[in-house]
């Protein structure tokens, strides 16, 4: 897969808090190194605003909690020869997945409605729409690596993006966890 | 539970476990034996001091001739056994038993009391559960906040009834036990009334030390926060039960 010397990179967020994209900067002066073996080609942190057609690695933050969201995913699996479910909303649903328990018609009269005293209304025009459930990334589309944590430490996410660069298949499992 | 007996009842007896020769109490079982062997087994329901519940079946152990997995804390040693204890297909059925835990009700741990102080946590970390399989249930269980100090959180209860067993063997009280069968199951405060107006709980907190994830937990704790302490156990047990 990454013969090459150099690999590209797509990343994206969906339902989160864009704290792992927060994670990934923070492995500060290492993100020369990166850069020196890594081509980001499509990402929140860049400026390309088309995802090619062809990627390397994929990385995903964040549940499928919109029409939106699950467009991305399917669009990132199709793309990408390796995708990374990153961080525990992409891997289990995490605080997203909380409205899970309720009906999407009460989260929404709760939070635009119930709670609001001026010009009470749903947003519909220029919005993804909610999904009716929260779901995991690997429950829309196949996931080749599963990297928990909320968010994952730098030290790991370093640990993946560089065994990847190596040309090894990362292993997380023994140095994170959910809520890690 | 008794006291150990005299050297002249205790009987002996020799078995394998993964291999190695080792002796055992035959009043022991597989999960104690290998234990005081240095063999870990993962375990949940487990609790020294309590009763044995069989209840999560995460320490099943393989015997070589049998084709059934037994709960190695229910199951007393033999002479001439040969246990193991971490098979491929043991590995594989503990990592679904996690699983299956985490997709039963809704454990999200970065927001929970508990988080880096879990013991389903630990354990899927131990059974190298990076992602859960099988779809999210996202069943509504309800938080009963109503005891002046603790506070029972279903949504991350496993059932591991260690709560009933502590309340009514240590404690005396018999607050809690459980109601309902199969996925209906929970365990409830007096027949199910709110804890806060619970009759004969006495505001031990027993069952909020001894819950394993943030089930049970003190109030006033936030994400992380909640510490719990089991230290106190075996030694309540040997003096409640000594003779």
């Amino acid at each position: 897969m990454m013969q090459q010397n150099r690999i590209t990179v797509a990343t994206t967020w969906l339902d989160g808090c864009s704290g792992c994209h927060m994670s990934l900067l923070d492995i500060d002066d290492r993100l020369f190194l990166l850069a020196e073996k890594v081509d980001f080609v499509y990402s929140p942190l860049v400026d390309a605003k088309q995802l090619p057609e062809s990627v390397d690695v994929g990385i995903i933050e964040g549940s499928v909690s919109t029409d939106e969201d699950l467009h991305k995913a399917i669009e990132f699996r199709k793309r990408c020869k390796f995708l990374i479910s990153l961080g525990d909303c992409a891997v289990s649903g995490n605080v997203p997945s909380m409205r899970n328990l309720f009906k999407l018609d009460d989260v929404l009269d709760r939070a635009y409605r119930e709670n609001v005293q001026v010009n009470p209304q749903i947003p519909r025009d220029g919005v993804p729409k909610l999904l009716e459930k929260v779901q995991p990334l690997h429950g829309v589309v196949d996931v080749d690596l599963f990297v928990q944590g909320c968010p994952p430490s730098a030290e790991v996410i370093w640990n993946v993006l560089s065994e990847l660069v190596a040309g090894r298949t990362p292993d997380p499992t023994k140095l994170t966890r959910f809520g890690a | 539970m008794k006291g150990p007996g005299t050297a002249s009842s205790v009987r002996v007896v020799t078995l394998k476990i993964n291999d190695h020769d080792v002796s055992a109490r035959e009043s022991e079982s597989i999960l104690e034996v290998a234990r005081e062997n240095g063999i870990r087994i993962p375990s949940l329901c487990q609790m020294d001091g309590l009763s044995i519940a069989g209840a999560c079946r995460l320490c099943m152990v393989e015997l070589k001739g049998s084709s059934r997995l037994l709960a190695g804390c229910a199951t007393r040693v033999a002479e001439g056994m040969e246990v193991l204890t971490n098979t491929e297909r043991l590995r594989k059925y503990r990592r679904m038993i996690v699983e299956l835990l985490l997709a039963e009700r809704n454990h999200v741990c970065s927001v929970c009391v508990s988080n880096g102080r879990c013991e389903l946590q630990d354990l899927a970390f131990e059974c190298g559960v990076d992602h859960v399989r099988f779809p999210y249930r996202s069943a509504v269980y309800q938080v009963d906040a109503s005891h002046d100090w603790y506070r029972v959180d279903h949504n991350r209860c496993v059932l591991c009834l260690r709560c009933v067993r502590v309340c009514d063997e240590i404690e005396g009280a018999h607050t809690w036990d459980a109601m309902g069968r199969g996925i209906n199951c929970q365990v409830v405060t007096d027949l199910k009334r709110p804890w806060g107006e619970s009759d004969s709980c006495t505001g031990c907190g027993k069952c909020v030390q001894i819950c394993p994830t943030g089930a049970l937990v003190k109030h006033g704790t936030s994400a992380g926060e909640m510490e719990k302490d089991v230290h106190f156990l075996p030694y309540l047990s040997r003096m409640r039960h000594w003779e």
